[in-house]
């Protein structure tokens, strides 16, 4: 444990030190610090982004504020609750998609939301973000590990269900991230090299196949565009042309908080949401891109970290998928804003504005927190 | 015992670290491509899209420049600019448009063709939120109720240019001529640069003829706009050149005056200052109002206009190209004089016709008696036509045509009238060319009275009375008086573009004055009644023209004849004799009599503008004008 003390002074500690007030809150102070420090940067980009509406920082520190409220209730929790419950909440969440399917409420052509009189209205795909993980690192940790091929096949079966479900709403962005979340459990378990190459290849052959019978019209359309933004230079291109132009022209400096054209001019579409990366680069410029990168870095090693240091195979799955899932956020949207990827509406996480998804966010850093903070001393 | 504790081996912790590690590279890996994307963007192609960037923020929007005044001779606007307001709709802004466009139609008058428009400007490629007109010109009661409904219409918004505006309308629609928007031929030879924020150029007139006077330059101002295409704040400006401001020879008073004589009648007025050639009155009646093509003219406005039996859209005093009859003797008697075809004492007996030879067809006199012993004087004073018949023949085509082309016959003598029209001055060549056929005898006495193939415009007629007004000085008709500001007039307008006409004995000026007096002053003018009672010797010539021709002993009683075969009445003349103020030419279509009905309009103009105007010479005004009318 050596290593381990010299990362977390606070966690399970084998010489008997009492324990800090952070072990007896079940917070992790090193992640906390990271997301604080993540929080707070976001919100004066937020700020910019937002066109200097200070009524959209507070409603976004509201939000964010209810969020560490929810991570700090979920980090009570031992992780062998989630592990008990991740089945009934699996069942629940199948249940709530299909409502969805049937009875959901929703805007512009895509049904997510469903509304529950005495309840708050909520988006069940953003919960199967946490619970498609929770689910299938159950159901894997139950035997031994490597999985055995039909493990894997039930365990891929898990992911896909509430996957296609999603996809059916139509929500590309949030499908990729739940399908993704559970495929990274399966990947953590130890599924052979052999059988990931084999899926790369299925899934390079059924890629055609996507595009023809699953993807829809506006969907193909974001790939034809992010091959070629200038053929439709005022439409579907217009996005991509914008955030791209916002930041190359921020340089290495950037032109200054609440300084940049592209988006207090209003090219920039969607610049306090989904493209509020654009907003970063082109005021803070390429030094202000490495420290946001540094920052969703150190979270993620530090996530990591308390994966690998985690005590049964549950925790282990459950945290190192809920981790790749933040990495995911990040890589999809910064590559979306840059140009590398399609437009799929995947926030860039803790720092655009709105959504549940930083609440579902929260809540996973709850659940890493948990995982860490309730390890027991035998383990040492 | 906590499910999972009992297989929580070494095996599976160590299988987790090595995944974990995986997943460690691929985190590093991919952040890394993101930053090296960043690094591209941001640094190796920074410069492209700062480039970008400016060209979103930054735009170049030209300045039209306010389009040149123009005033008549004692300053009076006869165009302006005034402020005109139009309906745009920003479609990003319009939540369902075919909704809008029908409550639009509901608050305004669209017509289909504005529709047409409109749906095929929204259909052309075009920057985010950039406006697309629906309707131009807007009236106050459209402005009202559109300001009442405007909060339900999300995207429409009204926006003001500067239109050209007559304010005398009728009085000087065929004078100015009009501005109305640029059309696609007009398009393809205009400089896209300096018209770049202009919808209007000249179609007619003046407003034509000195469209790049009057046009001015260009002007520029980079600002920065928002995606919306909304100025936010003007970065740098060059402020164009407005047009220049004309001032024209016109006098809005005698041209006001020549309109009311002509009032209720089809015809046209020029009137010529003689020493400076310039244009005073050019009427044309009826006339039509100007201001209704500058926006656009309605389909139905239009239909009424160009199909109305009185042609108030032709402008008869440019392009009305009439038999000028016997309003040529004057001319001819001057080309008479000055070939030896005649003298001043030369006389001849009129038996009421002419022929060429013994059992010749009868060319007949307009007084069926005949004028008996008539010599130059008399023939001038009654209009005898044998006279002059047997005169032509005696010059000839050829001497007939070179005299009356130095009077500007034939051809189009002004310097900055546009579309006016050349008449037809028959020669012995036109008629092979054109009619394949040789000059006959007969041919020159129908031309000895101004009958038979020639035709002159009204413009022709008053520039010609204006070189005898003038004793053969060529002062061509000009409607530019000054240029203000510091551009001289002679920068545009050419000078001595003809040369004088210098008779072997120059009194024979004096004395065709004398034999025009004698038409207006004389015991046997016709134009005596009109002339009588006048404090100011005047000279002049009346004309009647047939509008269709008679056999040779067919009688005929103008009021037996439908109004419209009635003959044009004519008359040419300049007062006062000793030294001409003003030059006329008077037409009234199917007037009847010269004598009757068109000399009795110059008089009016004459007394108008000798006696009636005050200080017409603009003495009162800052020394813009050397030389003028004296009341």
């Amino acid at each position: 444990m050596a290593l381990n003390d010299f990362v977390d002074s606070t966690a399970a500690n084998p010489l008997g030190r009492p324990r800090g007030i952070w072990s007896a809150l079940h917070l992790d102070p090193i992640l906390l610090f990271l997301l604080l420090i993540l929080v707070s940067g976001g919100l004066f980009v937020l700020y910019s982004g937002a066109d200097r509406n200070i009524e959209v920082v507070k409603a976004q520190g509201i939000r964010l504020g209810v969020a560490f409220v929810v991570m700090l209730v979920f980090a009570q929790l031992d992780p062998s609750v989630f592990r008990r419950w991740a089945p009934w909440l699996y069942g629940a969440g199948i249940a709530a998609l299909l409502a969805v399917l049937l009875v959901g409420v929703g805007a512009k052509g895509a049904q997510r939301w469903l509304s529950i009189p005495g309840l708050p209205r909520f988006q069940p795909s953003e919960l199967m973000k946490l619970v498609v993980p929770m689910m299938a690192a159950w159901y894997l940790s139950r035997h031994y590990l490597p999985p055995r091929f039909r493990h894997v096949i039930i365990g891929l079966a898990i992911v896909l269900v509430p996957m296609m479900m999603i996809i059916q709403q139509p929500d590309l962005g949030t499908s990729l991230l739940v399908g993704m979340a559970g495929i990274f459990v399966v990947f953590f378990a130890g599924i052979s090299w052999k059988l990931i190459t084999a899926f790369v290849a299925l899934v390079s052959v059924s890629a055609p196949m996507m595009w023809f019978f699953v993807m829809r019209d506006y969907q193909k359309q974001r790939v034809l565009t992010l091959l070629d933004p200038q053929s439709d230079p005022l439409g579907a291109g217009w996005n991509i042309i914008q955030s791209k132009t916002a930041i190359g022209s921020g340089g290495i400096e950037g032109k200054g908080w609440l300084q940049g054209t592209q988006s207090h001019l209003e090219f920039l579409p969607e610049s306090h949401t989904d493209f509020i990366v654009a907003v970063l680069a082109e005021e803070f410029g390429f030094i202000g891109m490495m420290a946001l990168m540094a920052v969703y870095f150190l979270i993620i090693l530090r996530c990591l970290y308390i994966a690998v240091t985690a005590q049964d195979s549950f925790s282990r799955l459950l945290a190192g998928a809920l981790t790749m899932t933040f990495f995911i956020y990040i890589f999809v949207n910064v590559g979306m804003v840059s140009g590398l990827l399609p437009v799929v509406g995947v926030p860039l996480p803790l720092i655009s504005y709105g959504g549940t998804s930083g609440v579902t966010l929260m809540a996973a850093f709850g659940v890493l927190m948990s995982i860490h903070t309730h390890r027991r001393m035998i383990s040492a | 015992m906590p499910w999972g504790e009992f297989k929580d081996t070494a095996a599976e912790r160590r299988l987790f670290q090595s995944r974990a590690m995986v997943m460690l590279t691929f985190v590093v890996l991919l952040i890394g491509g993101l930053l090296a994307r960043m690094y591209q963007l941001q640094v190796i192609e920074h410069d492209v899209y700062t480039t970008l960037s400016d060209k979103n923020r930054v735009q170049v929007q030209s300045v039209p420049p306010p389009r040149g005044l123009v005033y008549d001779r004692n300053h009076t606007l006869l165009a302006e600019n005034r402020p005109v307001f139009s309906v745009t709709l920003v479609p990003e802004r319009v939540d369902e448009m075919a909704q809008t466009l029908s409550q639009l139609g509901g608050i305004l008058d669209v017509s289909e063709e504005d529709l047409e428009r409109f749906q095929r400007r929204l259909q052309e490629p075009r920057r985010p939120f950039q406006e697309i007109p629906l309707r131009y010109d807007l009236n106050e009661q459209e402005m009202a109720r559109l300001a009442v409904h405007r909060h339900e219409l999300p995207g429409v918004e009204v926006t003001a240019e500067l239109v050209r505006y007559y304010p005398h309308s009728e009085l000087t629609a065929h004078a100015l001529g009009f501005v109305s928007r640029i059309n696609r031929d007009e398009l393809q030879r205009i400089d896209p640069v300096n018209y770049a924020g202009t919808n209007y150029i000249g179609k007619s007139g003046i407003e034509r003829f000195y469209e790049d006077l009057l046009h001015g330059q260009v002007g520029y101002q980079h600002v920065e706009t928002n995606a919306r295409g909304r100025t936010l704040r003007v970065l740098e400006r060059e402020n164009p050149v407005p047009g220049e401001d004309l001032q024209l020879h016109l006098d809005l008073r005698l041209q006001k005056r020549a309109h009311e004589l002509l009032d209720g009648r089809r015809g046209a007025i020029v009137a010529i200052e003689p020493a400076t050639g310039g244009i005073l009155a050019l009427a044309s009646v009826p006339g039509f109002d100007a201001n209704k093509f500058v926006t656009g003219i309605s389909v139905n406005d239009y239909r009424e206009l160009s199909e109305s039996r009185d042609k108030p859209l032709f402008n008869r005093a440019l392009r009305g190209q009439y038999p000028p009859g016997s309003t040529m003797k004057p001319m001819l008697a001057i080309a008479a004089l000055d070939s030896g075809a005649t003298t001043r004492d030369y006389t001849i007996w009129d038996p009421g016709y002419f022929r060429l030879n013994d059992s010749g067809r009868r060319y007949r006199d307009w007084k069926r008696g005949g004028h008996g012993w008539v010599d130059l004087m008399d023939a001038m004073a009654e209009s005898c036509d044998v006279y002059f018949y047997e005169i032509a023949v005696k010059m000839g085509v050829d001497t007939m045509y070179s005299y009356l082309s130095r009077f500007g016959f034939g051809e189009d003598a002004a310097l900055d009238v546009s579309g006016a029209l050349s008449g037809l001055l028959p020669s012995r060549e036109w008629k092979r060319a054109m009619r394949s056929e040789s000059w006959y005898p007969g041919d020159s006495v129908n031309l000895g009275i101004g009958q038979g193939f020639m035709l002159a415009t009204p413009l022709q007629l008053a520039t010609a009375t204006s070189l005898i007004a003038n004793r053969g000085t060529w002062a061509e008709p000009r409607l530019l008086k000054e240029i203000e500001g510091d551009t001289p007039v002679t920068d545009y307008l050419p000078d001595g573009t003809h040369e004088p006409l210098k008779l072997k004995n120059p009194g024979d000026w004096e004395f065709v004055v004398e034999t025009m007096a004698e038409v207006m002053h004389g015991r046997r003018g016709t134009a005596r009644r009109v002339g009588s009672d006048a404090p100011y010797r005047m000279a002049g010539k009346t004309g009647t023209a047939q509008v269709f021709s008679l056999a040779e002993d067919e009688e005929y009683d103008a009021e037996e004849i439908r109004e419209r075969l009635r003959d044009h009445a004519l008359f040419v003349g300049f007062a006062p004799v000793e030294n001409p103020k003003i030059a006329v030419s008077v037409i009234v279509e199917n007037g009847g009599g010269g004598s009757s009905t068109a000399a009795p309009v110059a008089r009016a103009l004459f007394d108008a503008w000798l006696l009636e105007f005050p200080a017409n010479d603009d003495g009162a005004l800052v020394g813009s004008v050397k030389a003028g009318g004296d009341g």
